[in-house]
């Protein structure tokens, strides 16, 4: 199994030339993050692990830092998928599945870290145009001309089962600056985070104001026989099927001649 | 022992799945049926998903309809040609429920389609089979000689057109009822991952008049090849048959159906009848209660991706 050395990220260090003694106005503050790999390999018997990014803010100005007015939010985001949330109700007594709303592009993943909570970073505004933080992400309804009141309901149920699932979580005091530049961000990987391109977003917020966003990318793949297995049922479906057929035509007949009783 | 399935993707402990195997084996080794109605359920108990529960099911079947058509091809109890033309009803049958069973997956409907048609079948099966083998046991306490049906007697099935002869069954009958048995039971088997037997069984001694003797192995040859086509168009179209937890439950299971055979062959037919309707409906009131009481969550998510 992968431990959490393997995914440690590198460090991204800016530059930190000193400064040159004239400059006088402040030069705007960046974000920065990287990873040391692109791809992560996890094993079958993965049961959940924490990532660690590294980042650093570019030209921060030392007041504000000294201050602890920096916040960082960093996201890992996992690729879009489009999802059906239906409701059950009672029909003669039965559970049936009946109404449903599909969303497009809802990140399978979402993991949050973050210096501080969230609602004492910034407004609730910004988070909705950022369309940051799980409460906060924007989930497209496929028909936009369903009942209001209806697309609400099921988008709290989304982000309640994916949440109940460990698929969307936050980590408050995830994100920590090692100095005035550097910080680290801890986000949360749960045992069934889906494979594909995930995206990890840094958001640098200075005072309440967002100021900049920075972003990489990291393959999740899984690695292993039972992967192996998952791919040739995928991408040769036929012969996979003539082999599991085949397998149990050879058990049935080995099992009797090993434990016939007649 | 944990291990993770490819294919449904969660993990799950070794020792239970081949004890689950081996349970069931040894249950259909002692009643004759190939144990996939059994198999099915407790997969489904077992957070199995549905979908991947039937598909699996139906691949575990050939494994114990294989070691039980053995012993019976030694014996010479099938009927090749009436197994034939039984199949080439199931793979029609199987075709369309395939078609049903992804239309069903994409509507949303498909887990309790298949809890509903689990609780129906098992429960009308069961049902009948209690009540016959109580009135069985009377009998025989009461002393009273049991009502043997003659083989010899007509109903409204034999006079139907097209007719064939099956030698090996002494049987000369419309192929009409044979084809559409097999398409039942193929359409049943593909939906419900079973391979049948249970209902086959007594269809075609009841109602086909097929000496009981050829009964099981004939009704074992066609479920090798249903549940083989289903397998293979379960693989290809919806990617549900998980190789793994199929394995598991085939190991446990072809060790426990011979064992089963032999601890059959100790028990009195009425009983042995009586147990498994009670076991029937055992896993029928199971999976009817699921089916009423409120679900701890009524939200659920689905990949859209399906269309």
């Amino acid at each position: 199994m992968a431990g959490p050395k393997a995914f440690a990220a590198a460090i991204l260090l800016s530059l930190l030339v000193a400064a040159p003694a004239k400059a006088q106005t402040p030069l705007t503050e960046g974000i920065q993050i990287g990873l040391s790999t692109d791809n992560v390999s996890i094993t079958a018997g993965f049961s959940g692990a924490d990532l660690t990014i590294f980042g650093s803010l570019e030209n921060p100005d030392p007041l504000v830092a000294r201050q602890g007015r920096y916040d960082v939010i960093v996201v890992l985001e996992g690729p879009p998928k489009p999802v059906v949330v239906r409701r059950k109700d009672r029909v003669l007594g039965v559970w049936v599945n009946l109404d449903s709303e599909t969303f497009e592009n809802v990140p399978v993943s979402y993991s949050v870290a973050t210096t501080r909570p969230l609602q004492d970073i910034t407004e609730p505004n910004s988070y909705k145009q950022l369309s940051l933080g799980a409460s906060n992400l924007y989930m497209q309804p496929a028909d936009a001309g369903d009942n209001p009141a209806t697309i609400e309901e099921f988008t709290a149920a989304l982000r309640e089962r994916k949440g109940a699932a460990g698929l969307y979580s936050e980590n408050v005091g995830g994100v920590q600056f090692l100095s005035q530049n550097l910080f680290r961000a801890t986000v949360r990987l749960a045992p069934n985070v889906p494979v594909g391109t995930h995206k990890a977003r840094a958001f640098l917020f200075k005072s309440g104001l967002f100021i900049k966003e920075s972003s990489a990318q990291l393959e999740i793949r899984k690695s292993g026989f039972e992967q192996s297995i998952f791919r040739v049922a995928h991408d040769y479906s036929f012969l996979y099927g003539v082999f599991a057929i085949s397998l149990a035509m050879l058990t049935g007949w080995l099992g009797r001649l090993i434990f016939r009783k007649d | 022992m944990g291990i993770y399935l490819p294919i449904a993707e969660i993990s799950v402990n070794v020792f239970v799945l081949l004890a689950m195997g081996a349970a069931v084996g040894f249950l259909s080794g002692m009643f004759g049926v190939g144990g996939g109605f059994l198999i099915t359920p407790l997969l489904i108990f077992y957070n199995i998903p549905p979908a991947i529960a039937v598909a699996t099911g139906a691949n575990q079947v050939i494994a114990s309809s294989v070691s039980g058509v053995l012993s019976h091809m030694k014996r010479g109890t099938l009927d090749f040609k009436l197994g034939g033309v039984l199949l080439a009803g199931g793979i029609i049958g199987s075709t369309a429920g395939i078609y049903v069973f992804a239309f069903l997956r994409r509507l949303g409907q498909l887990d309790l389609f298949i809890s509903l048609l689990y609780v129906v079948l098992l429960g009308t099966v069961g049902g009948l089979m209690l009540v016959e083998s109580i009135n069985a046991l009377r009998a025989t306490r009461s002393g009273a000689a049991p009502v043997l049906k003659k083989s010899g007697q007509h109903n409204w099935i034999h006079r139907l057109p097209l007719k064939m002869r099956f030698r090996a069954s002494k049987l000369f009958v419309s192929v009409i009822p044979v084809l559409g048995l097999g398409a039942g039971i193929g359409f049943l088997s593909s939906i419900m991952g079973v391979g049948g037997g249970f209902i086959m069984v007594p269809a075609l001694i009841y109602l086909l008049k097929v000496p009981t003797n050829v009964v099981i192995g004939t009704s074992l040859f066609q479920i090798i090849f249903t549940s083989a086509y289903t397998t293979l168009v379960h693989a290809t179209t919806n990617q549900t048959v998980d190789v793994v937890l199929a394995f598991l439950l085939m190991a446990g299971g072809v060790a426990g159906a011979q064992y089963g055979a032999k601890a059959g062959q100790r028990l009195r037919g009425e009983q042995l009848r009586a147990l498994l309707a009670l076991l029937v409906l055992a896993v029928a009131i199971r999976l009817a209660i699921d089916l009423f009481v409120t679900p701890p969550n009524l939200y659920s998510l689905s990949s859209a991706s399906l269309n």
